[in-house]
């Protein structure tokens, strides 16, 4: 019976119906929704889990096919599937609504049904993303996901929230229009939205350019590259937690996987010839975005900074593959390079999302982001000063967490390219380590500095469990990165392979 | 192939049917003495389901044309009558109950509003030029009666009377350019008219002259900028009821003129109104969203909403006839249905959460609606993003379609720009969003409307909702209607 089950299927609309079951009944019955939720996540993490077993290791062809025609007359269908790039980043979104959900449990007030059901129907449109298999479905999914993101910000958020969810669904539907005039066009060729036929099909250099950069206004938007990163911060700073975290941990990963799945494989030469520029940008996001974190006061927009730096690393990594390639075929070290960009990716996700849940640990208590407004905090709150002790050093990089796989990789795969770009990059390793630890230091260390900070009482046991399980996952992939590597090999060999041939007519 | 005339008379049927029932309409409202004139409003709306069935026992396989080509029915026409009669069926259940709460139901409402439906209905059929303006006069004025009904108001008289100025204004334009037209070619008939103008050898100045004036008329009735002015001040004086029939159903009927004028009679000009229809669609497109930024207004952000959609609607047209394929306009039926569906959605809003002593319609009003009504905030949510062009919803199909026929026949330039202005378009459609879930109500916004029009609403909402996940249905009978 497992064998027929529609898995592809059942991880995009079950948490979308769960969603919509817990908007008709409403606030009523606030535990039981609660719960209900919980369950419905859990469901979908199972069957994530269920797909990681059952993935084919040995095979680059998509797996867990489902198909049917959904606009006969174009020649749209409803068509999924997933390969070792989107099954890891299927279990991230799973593996981070079920933390969202519990870090949401006693913290949300006004409107729970309607919280936990945008969180469940966010979550079914992302995972809906990392399965189309048709452009269009691809972008249905991709927009549609903005409305429930749009409202948790603007709902939940802060008090600037209205400023920056406006600007947050503006900038991206901004980038995301020209990836549709890129795919009709595209279209207009070929007559066909499945992307493995676009990916067959041959492009002169100059339609490959102007279909690489209508790509790239989608992607960099979601990444964000520099400059159009703005509206992270905005957005970080106002949204809930919940949010911030889905924000950080999953939806910028969409802008790396768009570029793995449609930029790298349809327009290779382009991609090829663009590659300093775009390697040029990461480094910028890199090095500048570091320093800009630096300087922050509140903690999340220097999470928020943090990540536009971080991910850097996931750009640099895909396009630093193309100077790789010509120097010495799609071998070991291209393959390292993108390994390292999706590495980055998952470990970022972790990393971030834990480092978010704890701002948001002191917040809850304290209601306050400004590092000036705390100090000494360990004193207070031992257990949380150790697990977020973790993240920080994670995030600077510490070789033993999964922050340092995937940086130590781009790096590496980097100096084989060019030395002086892998000694740009490595300054993150500085950076990341100043930026954070020095927070780290100012918010957690030294003398108890108000009132405030003296009364507080350590993490509850719901916040031990999200924390814990967040710590477990970062030491895991930092210690065994192993099965993560042997999910994506054959697909990434294969994309190398795809992308070192030309495709101009 | 002629036939005797009376023969032919069973091609007319649907629109015989109405023009008496119309007259039944208008006798019983004459001796009706009851208050809120039910019978009226059910007889009424007995006629438009009659019309509907009608319509679609008489649908036709193919295309014929009768009355010495003066009229004709085909499966085009079929789809158009049927989008027409069932918005006004809508309508008129909206306007029944918004003018029955403010003691302002008058009979004649609904006879000047059949008779609209005819003018409209002659329209879709109509196959000369002659006919053309027939039906476009019996609708105009008709519409230009709805707009007044209300002789209290002064705003709704001065919409009344700018609208007729200016109509008229337009008609005679139209006028002008089918006369010149016919002066050049001596026919009225639009096929003959194509086939003059593809054996005509000499110079097209003079055709190009006419062409500008019959533009300039469909431009007026679809509200394209710049022959727009009258469009925000008549959507805002008029009565919300009328100002939700403006904006459904005569969109159809403009669309059906602009596509028999154009691409049955001047398809062999298409060069040169091609490039006036790109002018007048960017124009439109970008006048109308960056204008609509500004209102406080809710009517009237809708109206300037509405020529930013005629923008998007003409560009569907461009493609024209394509010598192969036959007519191609798909993308642009599907849009004016789609539009149509989501225009009653949102004035029906509109009339949904007004009362007889507050008309809700401006934006403040909105403020914090979902904190007491999440059901209908959610229901105007949709149909917002849907307006918008986000996905899953309708609207999108609509924009998708479009653009995607914009750069089949190779506009690229276009599609950029017209993606572009949907997303400056998006952020007035956000901040309804924004005001009636992010903002906190001032007063505690109660709904009165009754049961049907919440059902109407809702049902409306959820059809756009559903027909988001769902469009392939809908897509396909536009393009097979247009194959053939």
């Amino acid at each position: 019976m497992v064998q027929y089950l529609p898995i592809l299927s059942l991880l995009v609309w079950a948490p979308i119906l769960g969603g919509l079951v817990i908007l008709c009944v409403g606030d009523r019955m606030r535990d039981s929704v609660k719960l209900f939720t919980l369950l419905v996540s859990l469901v979908a993490l199972l069957l994530s889990i269920l797909l990681y077993l059952r993935f084919d290791t040995t095979t680059a062809l998509m797996q867990f096919v489902e198909y049917s025609e959904w606009i006969s007359t174009f020649n749209i269908n409803y068509h999924l599937g997933v390969d070792g790039i989107s099954v890891p980043l299927i279990m991230l979104t799973t593996f981070t609504t079920v933390l969202v959900v519990i870090a949401g449990w006693v913290v949300i007030e006004s409107r729970l049904s309607q919280y936990m059901a945008s969180f469940l129907i966010l979550e079914g449109l992302m995972n809906g993303v990392f399965v189309s298999m048709d452009a269009i479905l691809f972008y249905f999914f991709w927009e549609a996901m903005l409305i429930p993101m749009f409202l948790i910000i603007g709902v939940w958020g802060g008090p600037r929230r209205v400023y920056a969810t406006i600007k947050f669904f503006l900038y991206t539907f901004l980038g995301s229009v020209f990836m549709l005039v890129a795919l009709l066009y595209l279209y207009s060729k070929m007559g066909s939205f499945y992307i493995l036929d676009l990916y067959r099909l041959p492009l002169s250099l100059e339609a490959q350019k102007w279909i690489f950069i209508a790509f790239l206004l989608a992607f960099a938007v979601k990444v964000p590259m520099w400059p159009v990163h703005t509206w992270l911060p905005d957005a970080h700073v106002e949204a809930p937690t919940g949010g911030s975290v889905i924000l950080a941990a999953i939806m910028l990963k969409m802008g790396g996987y768009g570029f793995i799945r449609f930029s790298l494989p349809i327009t290779p030469d382009a991609s090829a010839e663009l590659a300093n520029f775009m390697i040029v940008l990461s480094l910028i996001a890199i090095v500048y975005i570091g320093f800009v974190a630096l300087v922050q006061q509140d903690m999340k927009k220097l999470i928020a900074y943090s990540s536009v730096s971080h991910m850097g690393f996931v750009t640099l990594g895909f396009f630093i593959v193309f100077s790789l390639i010509s120097q010495s075929g799609p071998g070991t070290d291209a393959v390292m390079g993108l390994a390292g960009g999706m590495m980055q990716m998952i470990s970022h996700g972790l990393i971030s999302a834990a480092l978010f849940l704890c701002v948001g640990v002191m917040y809850d208590r304290v209601h306050s982001r400004q590092i000036a407004d705390y100090g000494g905090v360990a004193n207070t709150m031992p257990v949380f000063a150790s697990f977020m002790m973790l993240f920080a050093m994670a995030n600077a990089g510490l070789p033993g967490t999964s922050g340092f796989v995937g940086e130590f990789l781009v790096i590496l795969a980097s100096f084989h390219a060019n030395a002086w770009i892998a000694v740009a990059a490595a300054s993150v390793l500085i950076l990341g380590a100043a930026y954070t630890l020095w927070m780290y230091k100012r918010v957690i260390f030294g003398d108890v500095a108000n009132e405030q900070v003296a009364g507080l009482q350590d993490i509850s046991l719901r916040e031990t469990l999200f924390l814990a399980l967040l710590a477990g996952a970062v030491l895991l992939l930092g210690l065994w990165p192993a099965p993560l590597f042997e999910l994506m090999e054959t697909t990434l060999n294969h994309l190398a392979e795809h992308i070192s041939q030309s495709k101009i007519i | 192939m002629m036939m005797p005339i009376t023969a032919e008379m069973m091609f007319v049927v649907p629109e015989l049917a109405l023009l008496v029932l119309a007259c039944l309409v208008l006798l019983c409202d004459v001796f009706s003495t009851s208050e809120n004139k039910p019978l009226t409003y059910w007889l009424a709306q007995v006629s438009l389901v009659v019309v509907i069935v009608l319509v679609i026992c008489f649908n036709p396989e193919e295309r014929i044309s009768v009355f010495h080509n003066h009229f004709i029915l085909d499966p085009l026409s079929t789809v158009l009558k049927v989008t027409v009669c069932a918005a006004s069926l809508v309508v008129f259940l909206f306007s029944y109950h918004y003018f029955k709460a403010r003691g302002q139901l008058q009979g004649e409402y609904f006879v000047i509003g059949l008779f609209a439906v005819l003018g409209m209905l002659v329209m879709i059929s109509a196959y000369s030029m002659l006919s053309v303006y027939l039906g476009l006069e019996l609708m105009s004025l008709s519409l230009y009666a709805l707009v007044a009904m209300n002789r209290e108001s002064g705003t709704a008289s001065e919409a009344a009377m700018k609208y007729f100025v200016l109509g008229a204004l337009a008609s005679g334009l139209l006028l002008y350019g089918i006369s010149i037209l016919y002066g050049i070619s001596g026919t009225l008939v639009l096929p003959e008219l194509a086939g003059y103008i593809s054996s005509h050898t000499g110079s097209r100045i003079a055709l190009t002259f006419g062409l500008v004036f019959v533009v300039v008329g469909i431009a007026f009735k679809l509200g394209a900028v710049p022959f727009h002015t009258w469009l925000p001040d008549v959507y805002e004086g008029s009565p919300t009821a009328v100002t939700l029939f403006l904006a459904s159903a005569p969109k159809v009927a403009a669309f059906a003129m602009a596509v028999r004028l154009l691409v049955d009679g001047l398809q062999p000009l298409h060069v040169d109104w091609q490039g006036m229809l790109i002018i007048l669609s960017v124009l439109s497109m970008a006048a109308g969203n960056i204008i609509a930024i500004s209102q406080t207004n809710i009517k009237r952000m809708l109206a300037y909403s509405a020529i930013a959609h005629a923008g998007f609607l003409i560009l569907g047209i461009l493609p024209g006839l394509d010598a192969g394929a036959g007519a191609t306009y798909a993308a642009a039926l599907f849009y004016v249905i789609s539009y149509v569906i989501m225009s009653l959605g949102a004035f029906g809003f509109i009339i949904l959460s007004g009362s007889a002593d507050h008309e809700a319609d401006q934006l403040t009003d909105f403020k914090g609606f979902a904190e007491f009504n999440p059901w209908f905030a959610f229901i105007m949510l949709v149909f917002m993003f849907s307006l918008a062009g986000v996905p899953p919803f309708l609207g999108f199909w609509a924009k998708w379609f479009v653009i995607k026929e914009v750069i089949a026949i190779g506009h690229i330039w276009l599609a950029i720009l017209a993606v572009i202005f949907s997303v400056v378009g998006a952020y007035y459609y956000l901040r309804i969003v924004k005001l009636m879930y992010f903002d906190q109500p001032d007063t505690m916004p109660a709904i009165v409307a009754g049961r049907q029009v919440r059902l109407m609403i809702s049902f409306n909402g959820l059809a756009v909702l559903v027909l988001g996940f769902v469009p392939g249905e809908l897509i396909r009978i536009c393009t097979t209607v247009l194959m053939g």
